[in-house]
């Protein structure tokens, strides 16, 4: 019974997918039919010379850095919730995406410190995602050390929320000393934008993307171990220290990346699992694993195209999008679920 | 009979150490754990029976003396191997999740599973057994956090159950239950312990059912650790000395706990 509810609820995703990734290909400022954004992604000249340039240069990247950033997230809150034991879990909420902020602003706003030729290398895709994903992997780690200490998850929380303000003030203090200029790219980058990605950094994106995706898969048993608790996956023959380490490492490149080229963009990473974990009713990793990424990449093409509802002349921040549908998805699970001790 | 003892021990002391000092809680002990038999571990609150099963469990290392697994030093044991010889139930409570008592029980088969946790017809044939010999066939589809403690413990013996391990190791499991639900739970594990020939020790506060139920006991007391059959523990005595107070005494003819309330 279950299962063939899985197997229906895998294949409309699945459809769902397809549709709305030719939905943000055709929809924009400028409207391209179907059929020419076929003949486009297959190779051939369409009827317009300008539309196989927005389609390739624009319009596709935009939603592959869309999906990939749906994807990243949402496991990457995945990940955390099962690892903290806590369903508000999620690399917005805890603080990742301030983290890897923070590593950014160094970056951006910090490198005119630093002699000429180290500011290139360090203001570089590299040096950013870098950057971002150290900014990361230290708030993971410090939550980790809060999480043994305090059982409590409403405690957690408000260490992520600490983080968050931490950060700000910290880069409040950076902006202070920095240029207009550069204050203006870093303005640019908090709120978040899935577009402006050359093929390049999507591939850099998508490499790191993908081994965090791959660690993430490894760790399925030792999720659906860490069910139980600590101790009680430890005694069915779980390494938790070599599991949760893979698991972090996993969490913080995912956030880190991601944040780094599109930049922090809110709830998803919480949502995103829930979801998954309501449709299929399940606390299996393996099928919430597949499930979260299939959701997380509509969900983040769906938040791509309203914010760029066709009567618009501009689009909206992605993160304005994402927060206004995530923000009551946390408050109505903090409501109604009585699952949260 | 030699080789159907699947743990024992040399004297050892168990405690905590740090870098700086050590702290024993118990010395002198000498413990033999065989098959098919049903063993209850008791004494007062605080007197070290967590500091002891965390000790045979290899959680910890005793301070002085080994603890030997089918002949091999506990502490060489990797997590996985360690997983296929022996199982728990513990007193802790699981994270919030939407697990069903059959995926519950499944997660015992962890150890033997292939990187995804995919489970084979041998693995299902297991975890059924297990629920078929716990008699919680009603729940298998029920979220585990819909059932009442009395059932979860039944569950929880049964995910141990399924990780087929030749000792099962329970701490505490018949707290938080009423007098009827403590009773048919060792009464399980009494049938357990015959039927699957494993050997099941289980730390308790209710000696009286203890007495009762089981074929050993390890009673710990201030002076010494001892381990005997109940009726051999009686004889001797050993009850009397668990509780160092003289308002409760032991009846050796009634063979239970008697209060003198003055």
């Amino acid at each position: 019974m279950t299962t063939k509810r899985h197997y229906f609820l895998f294949i409309s995703f699945a459809i769902l997918l397809a549709f709305f990734f030719s939905m943000d290909l055709i929809s924009g400022q400028v409207s391209i039919p179907l059929k020419e954004v076929f003949k486009i992604l297959i190779g051939h000249e369409s009827s317009k010379s300008t539309w196989d340039y927005i389609i390739l240069n624009f319009r596709l990247p935009k939603a592959i850095t869309a999906i990939l950033v749906g994807m990243g997230l949402s496991i990457s809150g995945l990940l955390m919730q099962t690892l903290f034991r806590n369903p508000l879990a999620g690399p917005y909420v805890l603080g990742l995406s301030s983290g890897s902020s923070l590593g950014v602003a160094f970056v951006i706003l910090g490198a005119g410190f630093l002699p000429s030729f180290l500011n290139q290398a360090v203001l570089s895709d590299y040096g950013i995602v870098l950057a971002s994903c150290l900014g990361s992997f230290l708030v993971v780690l410090a939550i980790m050390i809060v999480a043994q200490r305090l059982r409590n998850t409403m405690s957690i929380l408000i260490v992520g929320l600490m983080f968050g303000s931490f950060a700000g003030a910290i880069v409040n203090v950076l902006s202070y000393f920095s240029t207009a200029e550069q204050l203006q790219k870093f303005t640019f980058w908090s709120m978040g934008n899935l577009g402006n990605l050359s093929w390049n950094s999507i591939g850099i994106l998508g490499t790191v993307v993908s081994v965090g995706l791959l660690l993430s898969l490894f760790s399925i048993k030792s999720l659906d171990a860490l069910l139980l608790g600590e101790n009680y996956a430890k005694s069915v023959g779980l390494n938790f220290k070599k599991a949760r380490f893979i698991i972090i490492i996993a969490t913080s490149i995912l956030a880190g990346s991601i944040t780094a080229f599109a930049g922090p963009i809110a709830f998803i990473g919480l949502a995103v699992p829930h979801i998954a974990k309501l449709l299929f009713q399940t606390s299996n990793h393996k099928i919430l694993f597949f499930s979260t990424l299939l959701l997380g990449a509509i969900l983040m093409l769906i938040c791509d195209i309203i914010s760029q509802m066709p009567y618009l002349s501009m689009t909206l921040p992605i993160n304005a999008i994402t927060s206004i549908m995530g923000a009551p998805v946390v408050i109505w699970l903090l409501i109604s679920k009585k699952n949260i001790q | 009979m030699e080789n159907e003892i699947i743990l024992h021990s040399d004297t050892i002391s168990i405690g905590y150490a740090s870098k700086k000092e050590k702290i024993i809680i118990a010395n002198d002990i000498t413990i033999q754990l065989q098959k098919s038999k049903l063993i209850a571990l008791v004494g007062v609150n605080g007197i070290g029976k967590s500091t002891l099963l965390k000790t045979i469990t290899g959680i910890q290392k005793p301070i002085e003396g080994n603890v030997y697994l089918n002949n091999k030093n506990i502490a060489d044991y990797t997590a996985k191997d360690l997983a296929q010889q022996m199982s728990l139930v513990l007193t802790e409570h699981l994270p919030p999740s939407n697990l069903t008592v059959f995926e519950l029980v499944a997660l015992g088969r962890q150890p033997y599973t292939n990187w995804l946790g995919t489970l084979t017809t041998e693995d299902l044939e297991k975890v059924n057994d297990a629920i078929r010999l716990t008699k919680i066939e009603h729940l298998a589809q029920k979220k585990h956090f819909e059932i009442s403690d009395g059932q979860l413990q039944k569950v929880l013996i049964a995910r141990a159950l399924a990780q087929d391990t030749p000792l099962i190791i329970l701490d505490e499991p018949t707290t938080h239950l009423d007098l009827l639900h403590k009773f048919t739970l060792l009464q399980l594990l009494q049938r357990l312990a015959k039927e699957t020939q494993k050997c099941i020790l289980f730390s308790t506060h209710d000696i009286d059912l203890a007495i009762q139920l089981c074929d050993e006991m390890i009673v710990m007391t201030p002076e010494k650790t001892v381990q005997a059959s109940p009726c051999e523990l009686i004889k001797n005595g050993t009850f009397n000395t668990i509780f160092d107070d003289k308002s409760i005494g032991f009846d050796q003819q009634k063979g239970k706990f008697i209060f003198e309330n003055r």
